[in-house]
């Protein structure tokens, strides 16, 4: 489990590269004049303590760190004498390029990184390692790949920009919309990995909600009018708005069927429900992954309780995601749980089984806990209780840990009733 | 950097008049439009005139000899560019110049860059 004050540090260092990056002018050198400062950070912090601004601390290290990788690799000719210039530490900062890509530095770092000759799934990958500071194993969980397969990904993709010659500059508005779909993704990957967590103390990391919340924003503004953002804002405020049910006083997990509804944003709902539904009149009814997520978000906002929820209409919806991302295992996942709520526990688990034959993951934990879940509904709590144990093998975060626990004890002292 | 082209057309023969009056007019365009990045570069004859060696095992092995281009595809490789380039994005904007962008599709690569091996290099 990540120490909270090594994920401060590289948080905070993932949001200091952007900046940095556009004083250096060079992503490779940004990067590790960031790793260096973050290291230093980590030697130094324990001792004498967390500066009161981080990132500015880390900016002022990084800044020197940069200047010293710029003296020592000795770029030759023009471009050195502009990146030392750039580095004067007395130096004015560079002006904001103005441009298509906005203001916000964060966002115009991952248009920049969202490069078109990159394969689609490394560009959004990249971008979420880089940019967004996430670790490997998150930024596969995100993307639905192995961390083995990833880390592969990711050296392939830095090779590439090393010896191809790919250079990381600020797009023109023409060359925006190419870019749009994997910064979507990129987008989705780091909300996704801040409502997900995979372990630690919390289950959510409420920064980066936020700050995809805020960038999908940012992005529905610069390039209006266009369905992909307008979706992908909507799901996450669909999905952001029960983020105040979702976990209880004491940082356990509140299942849907149990959360107070009255504790649901409603001015986000409202916006959500307004943006899906200007996206789809776009696409005249051609629905995308995002507005098939963002459909699905919308009926469970639209129930007034858990028992009006319209769960043949999710699963509808499902049956539709699935035809658009056959491969997803979470959409699959869903289906099978919105099967059990529409058709009862035995056609869930039938759904289960059916997924299972097509594409199994024993080390597919969510899935393992659904199916105890579904067990323990027919009945069969012997059965679920070593299901769920089953489900703990690795990394969770505590309270989803503590939660399935408490599951097993309640099934295993029913079981011991006569 | 450097970047090699790779034109990947429908087998041409250039030689033929009617081929040669539609494409050359263009390359020659290309030719002078890109004028300051080209380093290099030929039109191929046609893959009917192509014969493949290879030798097996290790050098001094059998020569295998064939008719014929490497890979028998419905593209074929018709010529290429060495292009000198700022970086990949000015590659990729050049390589959209070629006509044989328009009449199959461009490869483009890096040159292999030695300089990480120049000791070997040099002190052979």
């Amino acid at each position: 489990m990540e120490d909270p004050l090594a994920r401060t540090v590289r948080l905070e260092g993932a949001r200091i590269l952007a900046t940095l990056v556009r004083t250096v002018g060079d992503l490779g050198i940004a990067e590790d004049a960031v790793q260096e400062a973050t290291i230093t950070a980590m030697r130094e912090w324990p001792v004498s303590g967390v500066p009161e601004s981080p990132r500015a601390w880390l900016t002022v290290v990084a800044r020197r760190k940069a200047t010293d990788l710029v003296r020592r690799e000795g770029l030759r000719g023009r471009k050195e004498r502009e990146a030392t210039q750039l580095l004067d530490q007395t130096a004015p900062e560079p002006p904001e390029p103005v441009g298509a890509v906005g203001s916000d530095d964060q966002l115009r770092l991952i248009f920049v990184c969202c490069h078109p000759t990159l394969a689609p799934e490394a560009r959004v990958a990249l971008a979420l390692r880089t940019l967004c500071g996430l670790e490997v194993p998150e930024v596969a969980a995100a993307l639905l790949t192995s961390e083995a397969a990833m880390a592969k990904r990711l050296t392939r993709s830095r090779q590439k920009i090393k010896q191809a010659g790919i250079r990381y500059r600020v797009p023109a508005e023409a060359e925006l919309p190419a870019r749009l779909a994997a910064v979507c993704g990129v987008l989705h990957g780091l909300y996704t990995a801040g409502h997900t967590r995979l372990d630690g103390a919390t289950l959510l990391d409420v920064d980066l909600c936020d700050e995809a919340v805020r960038l999908a924003r940012l992005l529905r503004d610069l390039l209006p009018g266009r369905p992909g953002p307008e979706a992908l804002l909507a799901l996450l405020l669909l999905t952001e708005a029960r983020r105040p049910a979702r976990i209880d006083p004491d940082g356990a997990p509140v299942l849907l069927a149990a959360q107070d509804r009255g504790r649901w944003d409603r001015a986000a709902i409202d916006e959500g429900l307004h943006l899906l539904a200007t996206s789809l009149e776009r696409t005249e009814g051609q629905a995308d992954p995002y507005q098939l997520q963002a459909a699905i978000a919308a009926v469970h906002a639209l129930a007034p309780t858990a028992e009006a929820t319209d769960w043949p209409e999710i699963v509808r919806l499902y049956d539709l995601l699935i035809s658009v991302q056959p491969a997803s295992t979470p959409a699959a996942l869903g289906r099978a749980v919105a099967v059990a709520e529409a058709y009862g526990a035995p056609a869930g688990l039938a759904a289960l089984d059916a997924l299972d034959a097509q594409a199994p993951d024993p080390h597919d934990h969510r899935r393992t806990a659904i199916r105890a879940e579904l067990l323990a509904r027919t009945g069969r709590l012997a059965e679920a209780a070593a299901t769920m144990r089953r489900s703990l093998d690795g990394p969770l975060p505590d309270p989803e840990r503590a939660h399935r626990l408490r599951r097993v004890a309640e099934w295993e002292t029913a079981e011991d009733r006569p | 950097m450097l970047y090699a082209a790779l034109i990947y057309t429908p087998d041409l023969d250039f030689a033929e008049p009617e081929i040669a009056k539609e494409w050359l007019p263009q390359y020659a365009a290309f030719r002078s439009e890109a004028d300051e990045h080209v380093v290099g570069g030929k039109a191929l004859a046609q893959t009917a005139t192509a014969t493949t060696v290879r030798v097996l095992g290790a050098r001094g092995g059998e020569v295998v000899v064939s008719d014929g281009p490497y890979a028998e595809t419905k593209e074929a490789l018709t010529g290429f560019y060495l292009l000198e380039c700022e970086d990949l994005d000015e590659a990729v904007a050049l390589a959209a110049k070629i006509p044989g962008a328009w009449h199959g599709a461009i490869e483009v690569r890096p040159v292999a860059d030695f300089s990480a091996v120049q000791s070997l290099l040099t002190s052979e």
